[in-house]
């Protein structure tokens, strides 16, 4: 089978269908508010949030897959770097904002971590949303990296009132992240290090390695 | 729709979720569709473990007297494959644009299980559309 060229953001973007931006902000935003309503803990709505994410990101990660045509990361620092932009040209992002702007954008980063993390997210995130993140905060091992965004769609309109103050108003696309990233055998950790509904001057999410699952069948002879 | 006998598709634990035969050659019941699942499943890791390339991907086409068998795996483990008449053309390209319809209409679909048996009408009617014979040499471009 001959290979073919991975596809850059940019190009999945611009072929796939969008909604509105506004429609999105708003609907995501009536989403956090119903949460907010039901469970009343501001706790427990973030792991609801990230839990939401989670199962966006277990299904998008195949679209990320199927759409941009990446192929095996060769370790979890090329799955950073597509996941937020460089080597495919912030794909992920791009195309993950015109769906569900941030669960989108995550997954297609777990996706491309699977393969070349970094690179990866990237592409990922540009194909889901439309925005790209910078990589960076490498720790020494090649573990630990964040995921840096200027630009999220998600929070155009929202601000952050006293009675909410520990609400992690975007974090379900740390948990695209994470459940893309698992189907790609990478067990990680998502946090917000930084936000800018809390005063920040850019996103920040960190991206912890916590395990690679080696392979897709529990094969273990002799065990 | 002469050139493809049937298409299937395994999920990572090696169960059958999708089948479909197109025609009647090479039709099997229920029981034996499932075996054959199963089967190539775990011929398709053990070709892993035994091939003398380092990163084997698994075996990708089964060539036989009556028939070829060609398979794509994702990298998530979803193994998709058809089994068509020997010499078909774009068998590669047909399964990735069954895996791109398998994303939209199967994973979109939210009232879908993961890993379980898939019974989402669009993916029927896209599907056979994808298959039929003028469109799969369109995929071929």
């Amino acid at each position: 089978m001959a290979p073919v060229a991975p596809r850059s953001g940019d190009a999945i973007f611009a072929n796939v269908e969008r909604v509105n931006a506004e429609l999105f902000t708003l609907t995501y935003g009536a989403i956090v508010r119903q949460l907010l309503t039901d469970l009343e803990e501001v706790e427990e709505v973030n792991k609801q949030l990230d839990q939401m994410g989670y199962n966006i990101g277990i299904r998008l990660i195949d679209e990320f897959l199927a759409k941009s045509n990446v192929s095996r990361c060769i370790d979890f620092k090329e799955t950073a770097e597509v996941i937020a932009k460089k080597s495919h040209g912030d794909g992920f992002l791009e195309g993950v904002w015109s769906w569900i702007h941030p669960g989108f954008l995550r997954k297609q980063k777990r996706k491309k971590m699977e393969k070349r993390k970094i690179e990866n997210e990237s592409v990922g995130l540009k194909m889901f949303l439309g925005v790209t993140a910078t990589v960076g905060n490498w720790n020494a091992e090649g573990t630990t990296c964040s995921l840096i965004l200027e630009d999220n769609p998600l929070v155009d309109f929202v601000e952050l009132p006293d009675t909410c103050q520990g609400l992690y108003y975007c974090n379900i696309l740390s948990g695209v992240i994470r459940g893309a990233l698992e189907m790609v055998s990478m067990k990680t950790e998502v946090t917000w290090i930084r936000d800018m509904l809390r005063g920040d001057d850019a996103f920040e999410l960190q991206l912890k390695l916590l395990k690679q699952v080696p392979e897709e069948y529990p094969y273990k002879d002799d065990e | 729709m002469a050139a493809i006998y049937s298409l299937y598709v395994i999920n990572k634990s090696g169960g059958l979720i999708f089948c479909k035969d197109y025609g009647s050659a090479g039709k099997m019941d229920t029981n034996d569709s499932l075996r054959l699942a199963s089967l190539w499943h775990s011929m398709h890791a053990i070709s892993q473990q035994l091939s003398p390339v380092n990163g084997c991907a698994g075996i990708e086409l089964l060539q036989a007297d009556t028939f070829d068998l060609h398979c794509f795996q994702s990298l998530t483990g979803t193994k998709f494959f058809v089994v068509c008449e020997p010499g078909a053309l774009h068998m590669e390209s047909l399964l990735k644009y069954i895996y791109e319809l398998y994303t939209d209409y199967v994973l979109k679909n939210p009232f879908y299980e993961m890993e379980m048996p898939i019974r989402c009408e669009l993916f029927d009617i896209n599907l056979s559309q994808a298959v039929q014979k003028d469109r799969v040499a369109l995929l071929g471009r």
